[in-house]
């Protein structure tokens, strides 16, 4: 994996994560309509930067796209990955 | 259902091989107080819960602990991955290799098989709650425990961030706890 590649990984590993700290955080205070509010304007930048990256690199997740041949078998896996 | 997403939740380093450590840190991937546990734990737990809030935070967190299996079992294969039959015999890992080459296996730190006799679920929403608590504080202290044993910076960053994680899962099942005790108690008096 190239360094770009890399970069555009950990961001939006880096923003998936922010999601779920509020989308936990969601789930035991429902009414903060504050954080509700943030959690929608994060979700949307990471369904952009996700797209972004989906586009160029091939599919993360179940039903995406995928160009011929078949992408989601492609190398590297997760653990494959040197992220140092 | 679930899917599964191609990507860690967050970046598995290790900074040399070292199979002892792999060793210790395989407990968090199958021993009492590890990711396997806890996953398996919450989610059959959430069955039972009687708020949206309890049975929402037990599906989540109990899917986020899967995430966090994936990155205990990128962390050991980092490990072992490139170790020699001479260091694994010197990390006293013959036994494990036996069974298993290199191979990722659920088993703790002294080579004993997950058994699903480390969790419960007990249908009391009270008592699993709390044995939830407990659950995290033990993960957190372990990996406490795990970066004492490390003297490597890139793999400690990561154990770090899964430390982390219990402390924040710890306190969103001490709300689920309060709301579901509000919510029982509500139900005794009118």
């Amino acid at each position: 994996m190239d360094r770009e590649q890399l970069c555009m990984l950990k961001e939006l590993m880096a923003l998936e994560f922010t999601v779920l700290e509020f989308h936990l955080y969601l789930d035991t205070h429902p009414t903060d309509q504050r954080a509700l509010m943030e959690y929608n304007s994060f979700v949307q930048q990471l369904k952009v930067l996700k797209q972004k990256y989906q586009e160029r690199y091939g599919p993360l997740s179940w039903q995406e796209p995928s160009s011929y041949p078949w992408q989601w078998i492609e190398e590297p896996w997760p653990w494959e990955i040197c992220y140092e | 259902m679930w899917f599964y997403e191609k990507k860690l939740q967050y970046p598995a380093k290790v900074g040399r091989a070292n199979v002892k450590m792999a060793k210790y840190l395989i407990t968090q991937y199958g021993g009492p107080d590890g990711e396997l546990a806890a996953s398996l734990r919450y989610l059959t737990q959430r069955y039972h819960m009687p708020t949206p809030q309890a049975k929402g935070i037990l599906t989540d967190i109990g899917t986020e602990e899967l995430a966090h299996l994936e990155i205990i079992a990128t962390l050991v294969y980092k490990l072992m991955d490139r170790a020699s039959i001479e260091e694994i015999k010197q990390a006293d890992l013959g036994g494990y290799y036996a069974d298993h080459d290199k191979a990722v296996y659920y088993v703790n730190g002294s080579g004993v098989p997950w058994t699903a006799a480390y969790i419960q679920s007990k249908g009391d929403p009270v008592a699993d709650l709390h044995e939830d608590m407990a659950a995290e504080e033990k993960a957190r202290a372990t990996y406490e425990w795990l970066i004492n044993l490390s003297d490597d910076p890139d793999l400690n960053d990561t154990l770090k961030f899964l430390r982390e994680r219990e402390i924040v899962h710890f306190q969103r099942f001490g709300e689920t706890l309060q709301i579901v005790q509000e919510h029982l108690d509500a139900k005794k008096y009118y």
